[in-house]
């Protein structure tokens, strides 16, 4: 794995690399200064980003250049803007931008302040999920040193350019790490995504035009500014450049976050990268993207870790958070602990997704307690069909039913096993799941 | 009743931060059940709510949508164990029985000597190192049954 160039986790991998004295003296605020210092124009900035083929790494994949290019252009709208950072990493698998923000904070704020500059955005607001204490509070320390160096606040570094941090805590909900619900919540709401459009550049925080990334795609932008497009895009394959953060989980020898290219095989970050399967198992299946992305058969473990290849089996790349899963895991069990989450994450405006994720829990239970029907596994697939694609104002919905669809489709034969046998195969004789959960 | 005065001059600095006073809301509801009991009492709720200039039930409805809100006082320490599917997949169900038997509470609920309320929540962003809890706000991960007995034990 160390034949690859890497970025992002050089300065994190250093002793104190949180401190300001230790980032600073490897890097840190190195692009913010020349931005500023060269007069490098906001118009410039968005260019480079968009040359580089820099894509959101918060699930979506949306290009990040674009994105900051569709904020509206300042001469004509006067209105206050805003950059919301989407710090609420909570999709299951996902343990990412923790990394980032506790052993690099630094490095985040001069992102977070690269691109509120290209946006021209007056204020950042960190929206930070309210169970990372730590990673929150590194990061607030480092905006208040970067604040008493003139890194953050008015003038900052004798420029013209202004900007204010904030740091903001949720409070334990998926849903705020929607766009519009993040938006919501940060407004002290419950995190009820918005129907779109109209779309947060128009219409985000207040009403105002805001733009809302994730951590590790507000933490490529300085090493892009200062190293140029060709550089990022050496990286990675032709529609997905640069390094990502993979978060590997699950029945691996070495789980963790691991920097890598674009491109690199699921089978090369099993065996090479996190030393292959615990315990000396086989490797039945593993979600390539988090716990929204489609289970895959281990015969997919050659497929690249981009987002062409990842689409063309049929699942997501999503956050790369791969969750590798062993010969003794029972499917239905799994996915009934994915279809447990949607339940409990899902906000309650849409009822395809309220009533959807509810049924679908329901039915992967009874079917995991040995209690399902036949007509059940054609019911999963039914009630999928009817919560997407798109048929919600946010994808929560699709989450739900994608890895449902994925899970039917891939393992069937374990579905009718447990419908058959009257119990969990995977089980030994005498043993019994932990009671139906309840509410949180 | 009011909040305390040290709140409210917290607040009051909190309030700079946005446009709107109702922004403040979720970052006050953190402040006060760190320092008012562990939790959200409904008089909490009005003395927030009188002081963003809401209506109590605004301040409900977001209080209890919100699931790192407690609507009931815990114990003395809190053991919140993630069972997502990373942390399953590692060992979580055994965890939480191993957490139950040593702290004496069932799954959302409090010991009958009120030292300990065990929580199952979702995925808290420590899948590589799973399995893991979250005792009184700090992660423990990479757990064992000895790191349990060990990290419960010590626990006064």
């Amino acid at each position: 794995m160390s034949q690859y160039p890497t970025y992002l986790l050089d300065r994190a991998k250093l002793p104190d690399a949180h401190t300001f004295a230790v980032a600073t003296k490897h890097g840190a605020y190195e692009a913010l200064r020349k931005v500023l210092k060269e007069g490098i124009t906001p118009a410039q900035i968005i260019q480079v980003v968009k040359d580089s083929g820099l894509r959101g790494r918060g699930g979506a994949g949306f290009p990040t250049g674009m994105k900051w290019g569709f904020m509206p252009d300042p001469a004509k709208d006067t209105r206050p803007r805003y950059l919301a950072l989407n710090a609420d990493e909570s999709e299951p698998g996902t343990c990412k931008d923790r990394v980032l923000m506790e052993m690099d904070p630094h490095g985040f704020l001069e992102g977070c302040l690269v691109a509120a500059y290209a946006i021209r955005a007056q204020a950042i607001y960190i929206y930070v999920r309210g169970e990372y204490r730590a990673p929150y509070n590194r990061v607030a320390a480092a905006v208040e040193d970067a604040r008493k160096a003139g890194l953050v606040g008015k003038k900052i570094l004798g420029s013209d350019f202004s900007c204010e941090v904030w740091m903001h805590k949720g409070a334990g909900a998926y849903i705020c790490g929607e766009e519009t619900g993040l938006m919501e919540s940060l407004e002290g709401k419950r995190g009820h995504p918005r129907p779109k459009p109209p779309f947060p550049a128009m219409f985000g925080l207040w009403g105002q035009p805001t733009t809302v990334n994730n951590v590790e795609t507000v933490f490529n932008a300085p090493f892009i500014v200062l190293r140029g497009a060709e550089w990022f895009k050496s990286m990675g394959t032709k529609t997905s450049t640069g390094n990502l953060l993979v978060g590997v989980s699950g029945h691996v020898n070495r789980p963790g976050v691991y920097e890598l290219p674009f491109g690199v095989t699921c089978r090369e970050i099993l065996d090479d990268v996190c030393g292959g399967m615990w315990k000396h198992k086989k490797l039945k299946g593993f979600l390539p993207g988090g716990s929204s992305t489609g289970v895959l058969p281990a015969s997919f473990i050659d497929t690249p870790m981009e987002h062409d290849a990842i689409k063309a089996t049929g699942s997501m790349l999503g956050t790369a958070a791969m969750i590798v899963m062993d010969e003794d895991t029972c499917m239905v069990r799994a996915h009934e602990i994915i279809a447990r989450f949607y339940e409990h994450e899902s906000c309650g405006q849409c009822s395809q997704c309220r009533e959807g994720t509810q049924w679908l829990h329901q039915i992967f239970h009874r079917i995991e307690i040995g209690q399902g029907k036949r007509e059940d596994i054609d019911m999963l697939v039914t009630l999928s069909r009817g919560m997407a694609p798109g048929k919600t104002i946010c994808a929560l919905s699709d989450a739900a039913a994608i890895p449902t669809l994925a899970a039917v489709a891939h393992y069937r034969g374990e579905f009718e096993d447990h419908v058959a046998k009257g119990c969990c195969p995977f089980l030994p004789a005498g043993v019994k799941r932990p009671s139906f959960a309840g509410a949180h | 009743m009011a909040l305390p005065a040290r709140l409210v001059a917290e607040f009051n600095e909190l309030l700079t931060h946005y446009p709107h006073k109702q922004a403040a809301l979720i970052p006050a509801l953190h402040r006060c059940q760190e320092e008012l009991g562990g939790w959200i009492s409904p008089q909490t709720m009005e003395d927030c709510a009188a002081f963003l200039g809401l209506e109590p039930v605004e301040v409900y409805g977001v209080a209890s949508f919100y699931p790192m809100f407690r609507m009931r006082p815990p114990g003395k320490h809190v053991v919140s164990v993630c069972h997502n599917i990373s942390c399953a997949l590692r060992g979580a169900d055994d965890l939480l029985a191993q957490v139950c038997e040593i702290t004496g509470a069932q799954p959302h609920h409090t010991s009958a000597d009120g030292r300990f309320t065990v929580a199952t929540v979702e995925c808290q962003g420590a899948c590589a190192n799973a399995p893991m809890f979250d005792l009184d706000g700090v992660y423990h991960e990479d757990l064992t049954p000895e790191k349990v007995v060990k990290i419960l034990g010590s626990v006064k």
